[in-house]
């Protein structure tokens, strides 16, 4: 095999171990190959890739965003205030996407101009922002939207078929692509990860790089927020705990690496349909809730320890 | 390369503990085909937490009635969050079982997939919490009235039937300090002998009990019994009673939790109210049979209590 070829396995080897994945599951349980078990899956991966698609470049900076969690939460929270307020659907997610990539590019201000480590800097706005979530909300949760339209956005389908979180999960994954590749922004990333002293002599603004990335993934998250408080057609003040795990193991699994300046937000997409096949499946069966910690804790140690082992 | 492999390494792994795992599971019967759902009738259970004591022994109630009963029982654990609760009852919606047993983690966030349920031609029947903006068939949970109510008696007995009580709410507003609180007030209520000197939220907070009772002591050290709608504010109640130097206060509590069973092991309480988390899971099983019977069944299911006393 030439190293051409490796490198071209190696690149696919998530998506081959997705496609593998689902071959096993459909001949193990009939219903996961159904259309509609299909489209679940991608709604329950929706979120988590939305997420992941914003972590994917912070990642690729060699950073970290661990406040996606309570960044969410709070954006939650203030689109459900908004529409209490009797204002639309519209105005409700213009908000909390405005109020995402504001609390973002706190992230991206504190590390870039504050030269504070990415992963205390976001340490410390999670906890701020949490508590932000709980001070707004009173601590429990808004329930109850009368507004059709933002029904809409977790709970409803184009076409009749595809759900509506599955077409915006879709949508940022075309315009993620397309930066990355296309883009002289989406090369000033790859630069700034890879190297940032050569970027910076090269002429990239890699502050500018850095605020603006932590602003996406602020973004992205609130977007996140949004679809999940229509779906639950309530906003939860705890809600998010622990989604930044779930997305930095999507970007991981998808071949990105925690070292910054290599990897691709095709492989998140991957990785994080990998991880809602995986849940998926597992409840199909009926495996119970303990093993499947288990089993879901083994694939990531494993492919990534084997991937790492690799480098070396 | 060793991406590659690792991902195929990672696949087959998932697919060997699958199979392994699959026909385990099941709770029905003996054979690994229940598990693929052949003969079998299947009902899925999701739970809001396995962290808590209180749901793993519902879950443990409802698999044993399960097995007894030759249903095949699958549950996913919704880790105390919304969404992940939605994913696993979707997926049991997928898995077309015949009926859902849902503990909510939250009554307003799960009335969607409830819908969605329903839509399936699926029967839901909620368990110790309730949905709010959706119809199930039942619900089940503990009798909270009857449970404050058996408090109430219990205090008149061993006060021979007079003196001066105190009660200490939980969270105004929630369900359980509402229904406890209505079922103690109806039994001590008109009682001649009786006076409620003091009726106070403590918001099940154990320090909150403590210095709640510290307060009213102040105001008032003649008083011979204590309700407190949870055991958290009873044992902070029992403190500040042992430091006022009170001798002879009949105090009882609510929940049984270990710490308060112990307590009363020890004297320090009167008694407390236990719930049955065992009973509400295997009478989740029994009404999901009786809805695949397609025999009637209530809308309300209350769930007895006991009490615990030295």
């Amino acid at each position: 095999m030439t190293a051409r070829q490796k490198e071209t396995l190696q690149k696919y080897g998530p998506f081959l171990a997705l496609i593998a994945v689902c071959i096993g599951l459909a001949f193990l349980s009939p219903n996961f190959l159904s259309v509609s078990n299909s489209f679940d899956v991608m709604r329950q991966v929706s979120i988590n890739a939305v997420i992941a698609f914003g972590m994917t470049l912070t990642i690729l900076l060699g950073g970290i965003d661990l406040s996606v969690g309570s960044i969410l939460a709070v954006s939650s929270v203030l689109a459900a205030m908004t529409m209490k307020g009797g204002h639309g659907a519209g105005l409700a997610a213009g908000i909390a996407l405005l109020a995402g990539a504001a609390m973002g590019s706190l992230n991206g201000v504190v590390i870039a101009k504050g030269k504070v480590a990415p992963f205390i800097a976001t340490l410390g706005t999670m906890t701020l922002l949490r508590g932000a979530a709980l001070v707004l909300s009173n601590g429990s949760p808004i329930s109850g939207f009368p507004s059709q339209l933002f029904a809409m956005l977790g709970g409803g389908y184009v076409a009749r078929l595809i759900p509506v979180p599955v077409v915006l999960m879709l949508a940022m994954f075309a315009v993620f692509w397309f930066v990355l590749r296309r883009t002289v922004f989406g090369r000033h990333v790859y630069a700034t990860g890879g190297n940032a002293e050569a970027a910076k002599l090269s002429g990239v603004n890699t502050d500018r790089v850095q605020i603006l990335v932590y602003t996406v993934s602020g973004a992205m998250a609130a977007l996140a927020g949004v679809i999940l408080t229509s779906r639950l057609d309530s906003a939860q003040p705890t809600a998010g705990a622990g989604y930044e795990l779930d997305a930095i193991t999507a970007v991981v699994l998808g071949g990105t690496s925690l070292a910054g300046g290599r990897g691709w937000v095709f492989g998140t997409l991957v990785g994080a349909l990998l991880i809602g096949v995986l849940n998926n499946g597992l409840n199909l069966l009926g495996v119970s809730a303990f093993y499947q910690e288990v089993v879901k804790g083994s694939v990531i140690l494993l492919a990534v320890l084997l991937d790492r082992g690799g480098k070396t | 390369m060793m991406r590659s492999i690792s991902t195929w390494v990672a696949g087959l792994i998932v697919l060997i503990g699958c199979s392994n795992q699959g026909p385990d599971t099941g709770a029905g019967g003996t054979a690994a085909s229940t598990a693929a759902g052949s003969g079998a009738v299947t009902v899925g259970l999701s739970i809001s937490t396995m962290d808590n004591p209180f749901f793993v022994a519902l879950r443990d109630g409802a698999q044993a009635e399960a097995k007894a009963a030759g249903i095949n029982l699958i549950t996913v654990d919704a880790q105390n969050d919304a969404a992940k609760q939605i994913a696993g009852v979707e997926d049991l919606i997928q898995k077309k079982v015949r009926v859902i047993l849902l503990n909510p983690t939250d009554s307003d966030a799960v009335a969607n997939v409830v819908k969605e349920a329903t839509a399936a031609g699926i029967k839901v029947i909620s368990l110790d919490r309730a949905v709010n903006g959706a119809e199930v068939s039942a619900h089940i949970a503990s009798d909270n009235v009857a449970g404050g109510k058996m408090a109430g008696e219990f205090l008149l007995k061993r006060l021979g039937g007079k003196g001066n009580l105190v009660e200490l709410e939980g969270i105004p507003g929630s369900s359980a300090a509402r229904e406890r609180g209505e079922g103690f007030d109806s039994v001590i209520a008109g009682k001649p002998g009786v006076k409620l000197v003091a009726k106070q939220p403590a918001n099940f907070d154990r320090a909150q009990g403590l210095t709640v009772m510290e307060n009213i002591l102040q105001g008032n050290k003649d008083i011979q019994g204590v309700f407190a709608q949870n055991d958290e504010m009873a044992l902070g109640a029992q403190r500040a009673i042992e430091e006022a130097g009170l001798k002879n206060v009949v105090i009882v509590g609510f929940d049984a939790t270990a710490d308060a069973v112990a307590a009363v092991k020890a004297g320090k309480l009167a008694a407390t109210v236990q719930q049955k988390p065992e009973l509400i899971g295997k009478m989740g099983v029994d009404t999901a049979k009786l809805l695949i019977e397609g025999e009637p069944v209530d809308r309300n299911i209350p769930v007895p209590l006991a009490l615990v006393t030295q």
